[in-house]
């Protein structure tokens, strides 16, 4: 019990637990900004992954370090440009819930 | 005033504290993906957020921690407050509205995504490395980022302008088509 912290299949527990999280929100959300948090705690679990095998089992533990700080730089980007869209579809559909973006729908 | 712990609390101590992040860490992911409330939910993720940081804190990296806090707090949960601020979600409506089919489906494909990873990674042989050759400290992660990694950095920032430039275009396209 005392080495839960220095143990590398913790950290994988909770990387794999932070990406199911997201997977549930991703499927229960009806809304769009819903939707973008849920994402956002896929990426962190897959940070999480990088980081405990960085720590654990890497050679050079810089690497992981420096893929999870791209990770970051991606999620920035992401979280702007579907912030973007979600103002889009927004100003189109007066709406930002997932059942009424539609318009193929007899 | 003695401030000296003896060094066999250290160790449960530590422990304390990890798990004290873990639990900070699900119950911000819980708040983040069942709260009715947008707002919440953002709340949610910067507390997921923070726990995370402590745990990278334990994974020898301090640095990392801080730009977990930086940017995914600063910056990455503040445009989502942005997101709920200029597109108003219907909280009313959704909160009204049974979500059918779509939670327990959520839970089981939830649960066996983490059943899954989480058994995969209990059950496989992990090789630890005959020698580490540094100890990953922020000096050189920053001399890494400049050599061995540098077109890399390049090209995250070309990503990043993209992106905000897209962004720009896209958020803007809309506005043209209501004022014509």
């Amino acid at each position: 019990m005392l080495t839960l912290s220095t143990q590398l299949n913790t950290y994988l527990f909770i990387g794999a637990m932070l990406f199911g999280f997201g997977v549930f929100g991703l499927v229960r959300r009806p809304s769009l900004i819903g939707m973008l948090i849920a994402a956002e705690l896929v990426l962190c679990g897959a940070s999480v992954n990088f980081m405990a095998f960085n720590n654990f089992l890497a050679e050079d533990p810089t690497v992981g370090q420096i893929i999870t700080l791209f990770i970051m730089a991606i999620a920035a980007a992401e979280a702007a440009i579907a912030m973007s869209i979600v103002i889009a579809v927004y100003r189109n559909y007066k709406s930002i819930e997932t059942e009424d973006l539609v318009d193929l729908q007899g | 005033m003695n401030l000296s712990i003896s060094p066999d609390v250290v160790p449960i101590l530590r422990e304390g504290i990890f798990l004290g992040m873990v639990i900070v860490t699900v119950f911000g992911a819980l708040l983040a993906t069942l709260a009715k409330r947008m707002t919440r939910a953002v709340l949610g993720l910067i507390v997921c957020f923070l726990g995370i940081a402590g745990i990278y804190y334990f994974l020898n990296s301090p640095f990392v921690a801080l730009m977990q806090i930086l940017i995914y707090v600063g910056a990455v949960a503040i445009t989502i407050c942005f997101a709920i601020m200029l597109a108003e979600p219907d909280e009313m409506k959704m909160a009204a509205k049974t979500p059918g089919l779509a939670g327990p489906f959520a839970v089981l494909l939830g649960g066996a995504v983490t059943w899954v990873l989480a058994s995969t990674a209990m059950h496989a042989q992990w090789m630890t490395p005959a020698v580490k050759i540094n100890e990953g400290s922020v000096q050189q992660v920053g001399a890494s980022l400049l050599t061995m990694y540098s077109m890399v950095f390049e090209l995250v920032s070309i990503v990043l302008l993209l992106a905000i430039l897209g962004s720009l275009v896209v958020a803007r396209a809309g506005r043209d088509k209501a004022e014509c």
